[in-house]
């Protein structure tokens, strides 16, 4: 048997499913420290990258942060945070955070930026206040290239999620790691496959998102 | 990543053997193996660990040696030992620093050698006809469980046998593979052993400050950390011993090729036998406190035991 064969096996074992340290549990785990990062980091970005898109101000600042944040190291976050604050979900979290906020952040600001300046002139030549037109006119027509932003967040942070497993938080990076130090390969190849399908499943989730979201804005 | 390690290692092997001769004809090219060549020219290569303890005992090899005339080919930072052990076999590294316990497990997983003269005397067979283990050096560096010094006074433990009476479940700060069936000192060997119920709380940073600090934050009530870290001492953490030695010893011993001689089996042997684990915690501390290169490490301390004049 082959690695690959081996991973699917050890995939369906049903003795590796449950408990605390089971499939099910670690999945549960990382995808739920997955929406929290982007949530966070959605609360973060999307009211910045509105302000940076309106007034046309601070992009150059928000544009280099963002992007040294995206050249940060996340393991090296990660310890550095958990030096300071002790293991648990703390210091990864934070860490997916920081990752998770540039493209979250480039997403709403080019979203608003990518609007036809006519388009906004005109919403404000028929009296929409500037509240209006971030309200009724920006975001909607921005939020294609915001769910994009989302979408490439998430993508980054289900694979890194695996990190919280260095400071004892769980997640999928539990057998990653377990296995990488006993010379286990297929259950690190098994423990890989589950983040690419939990991956897959939330690229599933805006494909179809962002397809309803574009028909709405076709209609309207 | 193995294989990016691997790569990054062929290429390295490429580079040097490319480089580190002057004369591209000669035999001496640490790539061809196998070919001794006249005493006192003989190039050799000195391997060492993804470990910075163990790529300090590698440099005192290597300075050691080279004070002696020979030529050496410094390898070090190589990650796992079954990539290193593969180039060690077949000839590629002559020198190698390795720990007795987890080397002997690495290559026969069916051992039942608990002491250190156990260890020390099954090695050799099963290391093969190619490699050797010279002297083991007093030093060992290996897991050992430690608690907080308050902890250690309050619940009065000194040892993992006095742990059991304390009839409670005890928290242990490790890296996961602890808890793999391999290992005779994860939960299952300290229940067996001591009737200690353990919890494993995963710190995936092999006892380095991670663990540590997850230690005096009171994670955890026990941690796994090498016992050559200077990190027990600087946080007065306590030891505790271990009467049933469920921990396998792990000296500090040379592993080497047939290209090493008699001439520099006995070089290495004198570094051996001035090694013990209070000078190695002291040079450990040299490059965690102070930032020291393995090099310097090195020449301060052959230099001070005299082992350069």
């Amino acid at each position: 048997m082959n690695y690959f064969t081996q991973a699917l096996a050890w995939i369906a074992d049903s003795a590796n499913a449950s408990g605390s340290n089971g499939i099910w549990a670690r999945s549960w785990e990382q995808l739920w420290y997955t929406l929290l990062a982007v949530l966070l980091a959605s609360m973060i970005a999307i009211p910045l990258g509105y302000l940076v898109g309106h007034t046309g101000r601070g992009r150059g600042l928000v544009v280099a942060s963002s992007g040294a944040a995206r050249a940060l190291p996340t393991l090296g976050v990660v310890t550095l945070l958990g030096l300071i604050f002790g293991i648990g979900l703390f210091a990864p979290l934070v860490a997916l955070v920081l990752l998770a906020v540039p493209s979250v952040l480039a997403g709403a600001y080019a979203g608003v930026e990518a609007i036809d300046p006519r388009t906004v002139d005109a919403a404000r030549a028929m009296g929409m206040s500037e509240w209006q037109v971030l309200m009724r006119v920006e975001m909607p027509l921005g939020l294609p290239l915001l769910i994009g932003g989302l979408r490439s967040a998430t993508l980054q942070v289900v694979a890194t999620a695996t990190l919280a497993a260095y400071v004892g938080a769980g997640g999928l990076g539990r057998f990653l790691f377990y296995g990488l130090k006993t010379q286990d390969y297929p259950q690190m190849l098994a423990a890989s496959m589950l983040v690419v399908a939990i991956a897959l499943i939330m690229e599933g989730v805006f494909e179809i998102s962002e397809r309803l979201v574009a028909r709405r804005l076709r209609r309207t | 990543m193995k294989t990016r390690i691997a790569a990054a290692l062929a290429a390295g092997l490429l580079a040097l053997s490319a480089c580190s001769s002057a004369n591209p004809l000669s035999s001496a090219s640490p790539a061809a193996s196998g070919s001794p060549t006249a005493t006192g020219a003989t190039t050799l290569v000195v391997g060492s660990q993804q470990y910075y303890s163990n790529e300090i005992i590698a440099e005192l090899y290597a300075q050691a040696l080279e004070h002696h005339g020979f030529t050496i080919t410094r390898q070090f930072q190589i990650g796992a030992r079954e990539v290193y052990l593969p180039e060690l076999k077949a000839g590629k590294i002559d020198v190698f620093p390795e720990y007795a316990g987890n080397l002997l497990r690495a290559l026969d997983k069916t051992s039942k050698a608990a002491t250190s003269e156990e260890v020390l005397a099954a090695l050799p067979k099963a290391l093969g006809d190619n490699l050797r283990p010279l002297t083991a050096a007093p030093a060992t560096d290996q897991d050992s469980f430690n608690v907080s010094g308050d902890f250690a006074k309050t619940n009065n433990v000194a040892s993992l046998a006095d742990l059991a009476k304390l009839n409670r479940t005890i928290k242990l700060c490790a890296n996961s593979e602890i808890s793999s069936p391999d290992r005779s000192y994860g939960p299952d060997g300290l229940k067996e052993n001591y009737g200690i119920t353990v919890e494993v709380v995963p710190v995936e940073d092999g006892g380095g400050p991670l663990t540590v600090k997850a230690l005096k934050d009171g994670k955890c009530d026990m941690a796994d950390i090498y016992s050559a870290d200077p990190a027990i001492a600087r946080n007065g953490l306590v030891t505790l011993a271990d009467p049933k030695g469920i921990v396998l010893p792990q000296n500090v011993v040379p592993i080497v090729s047939p290209r090493v001689d008699e001439a520099a089996a006995a070089v290495i042997d004198k570094v051996s036998a001035a090694l013990t684990t209070d000078e190695l915690v002291a040079m450990n501390l040299l490059s965690v406190d102070k930032q020291q290169s393995s090099a310097t490490i090195a020449k301060a301390w052959l230099t001070a035991k005299g082992l350069l004049s």
